[in-house]
């Protein structure tokens, strides 16, 4: 029963079917199939997901310069991200040119949007994959406190401090409302952590928490609000006038100085808190070695971060661009995003009909029309479905390929990419990590790497908030206050028809919007995102995608709490909420259990 | 219901100095039909209703965990969104306190990403809950329709519902005039490109955009799927 699939992983579908499964479906959900060998190692996965259905759906015949409004709502996270990358679509397609502020501005937005969601992600959304929070209640906070200082000089680590916290933890549990800690496999032997770690880690969930408010300010200084900050086609809706004492939305220099306070309190926590928490965590799972999937293999960034205005060349950009395929970190690709034989979406295992399903589609002649049909070996019926067959359509996402290539994307990708042309501040963080945790190069090809990547990642944005935000002030000092260019903003002065692309690395990886506009009106408008890149399904040449490479072969210690699971999937920050189902051999479902 | 014909507000004015810090908050996905009621609920609210500066209104969309701070600072929570309550299509009901977080995530029909019920218990864990909370939630007629708006039977508890939050904010001495100028403060709303009128009257005609709501399976894995009936 064992093949072997053209991106070269081997599958085998023998064993019994374990479904990991979503609550909702709103925004984009996962749901994940794995077949388990009577060891319980995953020898087969299949990620099937429903995304948003195609942009044209609600974008056709409006106003481009309105669409990244809509764009924003799409995503419960993304918001900003998927703004930028739609002004840049339209800037793209118009030929506009934005102000050096502008660029600037929109790269502190940027940063502040990876910065912030990388740590919500980690300590929210992924830390309790690998922090027992039951076994913090049992630590002792003086031994918590030594072991809070020996990594890190982050002030808030005395033995009083983790009591008080522990103490409020135990209170919380105790009144039952275990909210975001309800679903977790507390107890399980998956989780590695002595209690003092936990303790440690889990008081910083609280504080990380608390602090992540301060960070998303600077979206309310620099986008007038947050959520959903405000976006502009040609540069930012802020006026700048440094001499101002608080008119409507004007920067003004106190509002200049509060960012530069918030970007300081930003790195430090980073590099105080979430860096030394995640090497400490990570020190006691040196040998879960798992999850590398196709960050090895193929990866791809499409870049970002221009340091200078208006040039998306590879030069330009401090986010490195390039794709690494068939394992050859020696050779880094350039990308084309107009080229129609690089990006292309197939849609032969997704719910999705083309004329010609042989073939992909690139994104300027991207077609978004729905055909539900399951395969003859699914098990269970159109709305209740207990096991997909993989081998016909299987999932709402597209399968987008680089050049025929799945290819992870992600911080991980980025930071394969940077390290491989050799960048030092992308090499030398990662030594780093290695060398402290006594581990080699081939080690962040990983669920762990890829936790890493986003941490380190997390710094280097920090950083670079301080890179543009200096820059920033330095050019308006300089007597340059411009922030907007409207030339092209009436749509008289637009040609009759056009086409754009705009690009971001999303915090969970490249993100691209492709738009056509003819008569001033949106004609098409297409969305390639980050979790359709990693959670694609098969194609027609059978290559399977990122997240179903990650999962192969992993050992769950429990197969009716696949925590394993979960690590690996969150490890890639998507977009998607899951709940477990455990499914015995024949479709009857064992027990089942909501995960967050 | 136009504003005007909304019976008159009690009035009991707040003791100098202490008026309480109020949000009234809508949730949910503007994009996804009547999941978009929260939102909408709290664009008309600010459009046709003039309120004391302690009552902030905030289009919370699908935003998570950047709510917690705003819930945090809050001593008088309303929230306006779309819920199942397993009544029939258009029904609304107000829970109130302790009970409002499960009327929240018993039933999750839209994955506020973090949930909103997770974002109650992030405020509480963080020791700031607010002292007073209200939902006030409408059982959705339709939430399969990408791009879609409001379906009627939603919309027409819009004022309703206003009416609910003003009467319940009335004991916190907050006095609403019906608005008589057009000064709208539409900061912390949606965007005017997606305001209901120019949300609805902008969608794409069904022969250019497919409407055809894709069957998605997955939901009554969870519970009862809320679809528009077999479709071909």
């Amino acid at each position: 029963m064992s093949v072997v699939t053209a991106n070269g992983f081997e599958l085998d579908t023998a064993g019994r079917r374990l479904v990991v499964d979503p609550v909702t479906r709103i925004e984009g959900h996962l749901r994940c199939e794995v077949n388990l060998d009577e060891n319980n190692v995953i020898r087969n996965a299949v990620s099937t997901g429903t995304m948003w259905r195609g942009l044209e759906v609600i974008l056709r015949g409006r106003d481009p310069r309105d669409a990244w409004a809509f764009t924003e709502r799409i995503c419960g996270v993304c918001t900003g991200t998927h703004a930028l990358t739609s002004v840049r679509a339209v800037e793209d397609a118009l030929g506009i040119a934005i102000p050096e502020n502008a660029n600037s501005i929109r790269n502190i937005m940027q940063l502040t949007l990876q910065a912030h969601d990388h740590l919500v992600h980690f300590y929210h959304l992924h830390a309790l994959d690998w922090v027992d929070v039951v076994s913090a209640l049992g630590a002792d906070p003086k031994a918590t406190s030594a072991l809070a200082q020996s990594i890190s000089d982050w002030p808030k680590s005395s033995p009083g401090y983790f009591r008080d916290v522990q103490n409020r933890l135990k209170r919380f549990v105790e009144s039952g409302q275990l909210g975001p800690f309800m679903n977790g496999y507390w107890g399980s032997p998956a989780y590695k952590l002595p209690p003092e770690a936990n303790l440690m880690a889990v008081t910083h969930y609280l504080e990380a928490l608390d602090f992540q408010k301060e960070i998303v300010k600077i979206h309310t200084v620099y986008g007038g609000k947050n959520p959903h900050p405000n976006w502009l086609v040609g540069g930012m809706p802020c006026a700048i006038n440094v001499d101002g004492t608080g008119a409507v939305g004007a920067i003004n220099m106190e509002r200049l100085n509060l960012v530069s306070s918030i970007i300081d309190q930003t790195i430090e926590f980073i590099d105080k808190v979430y860096i030394p928490d995640l090497i400490a965590i990570a020190s006691f799972y040196k040998d879960w070695t798992y999850g590398g999937g196709l960050s090895s293999q193929a990866v791809m960034s499409y870049g970002d971060i221009p340091d200078h205005a208006n040039d998306m060349s590879s030069e330009n950009l401090l986010l490195p661009r390039g794709a690494i395929i068939n394992g050859n970190l020696n050779e880094i690709h350039e990308i084309d995003l107009r080229n129609p034989e690089e990006i292309q979406e197939f849609v032969d295992h997704s719910w999705f009909s083309y004329k010609d399903e042989t073939r992909g589609l690139h994104p300027w002649d991207g077609v978004t029309e729905p055909n539900f049909v399951l395969g003859p070996n699914a098990v269970g019926t159109r709305t209740r479905i207990e096991a997909l067959d993989e081998q016909a359509k299987y999932s709402w996402i597209k399968a987008p390929r680089w050049r025929g290539h799945a290819m992870e994307v992600g911080p991980l990708a980025r930071y394969v990419i940077g390290y491989a042309k050799g960048i030092q501040e992308f090499k030398e963080p990662v030594d780093k990590v290695l060398t402290d945790l006594g581990l080699p190069l081939e080690a962040i090809f990983s669920t762990l790497g890829r936790t890493a990547a986003r941490g380190l990642e997390a710094s280097w944005a920090a950083h670079k908030m301080r890179y543009f935000q200096d820059k920033l002030v330095a050019n308006i000092k300089a007597g340059d206050t411009a922030t907007a260019n409207v030339d092209n903003w009436d749509p008289k002065t637009w040609p009759k028809q056009a086409r754009g692309v705009g690009t971001t690395e999303a915090p969970r990886g490249a993100l691209g919007h492709w738009i056509v506009i003819k008569d001033g009106k949106i004609d098409n408008y297409q969305a390639v995102v980050p979790t359709t890149w990693n959670g694609s399904p098969r194609d027609p040449a059978g290559n399977i995608g990122a997240f179903e490479a990650s999962l192969l072969n992993t050992p769950l210690a429990k197969a009716d709490e696949p925590l394993e699971i979960l690590r690996t999937l969150h490890s890639f920050d998507p977009c998607l909420a899951c709940a477990t189902h455990i499914m015995g051999p024949d479709g009857e479902e064992l027990t089942r259990v909501k995960v967050r | 219901m136009s504003p005007g014909s909304i019976r008159p507000i009690s009035i009991r004015p707040a003791p100098m100095g202490t008026d309480p810090a109020i949000l009234v908050l809508g949730i949910g996905n503007l994009l996804w039909a009547d999941e978009g009621f929260g939102v909408r609920a709290v664009e008309a609210m600010q459009r046709d209703w003039v309120m004391s500066s302690n009552v902030q209104l905030l289009d919370g969309g699908t935003q998570g965990i950047y709510l917690v701070d705003r819930v945090r600072t809050a001593d008088v929570l309303v929230v306006f969104d779309a819920v199942d309550y397993g009544l029939p299509p258009g029904a609304m009901k107000r829970v109130e306190g302790d009970e409002v977080p499960r009327f929240l995530g018993a039933k999750k029909m839209s994955l506020h990403q973090t949930g909103f019920q997770e974002v109650l218990a992030l405020a509480a864990m963080l020791g700031d809950y607010p002292e007073h909370l209200l939902l006030i939630g409408v059982q959705p007629v339709e939430l399969d329709d990408f791009g879609g708006s409001l379906r009627p039977e939603v919309k027409a508890r819009i004022a309703p519902a206003i009416a609910m939050a003003l009467e319940y904010l009335a004991q916190f001495g907050v006095v609403a005039q019906p608005r008589s100028d057009s000064s709208v403060d539409t900061h912390d709303l949606p965007h005017p490109s997606l305001a209901l009128n120019a949300y609805e009257a902008g969608r794409p005609a069904p022969e250019v955009a497919c409407r055809i709501g894709d069957e998605r399976f997955l939901a009554s894995l969870s519970g009862r799927a809320i679809h528009r009936g077999e479709r071909a």
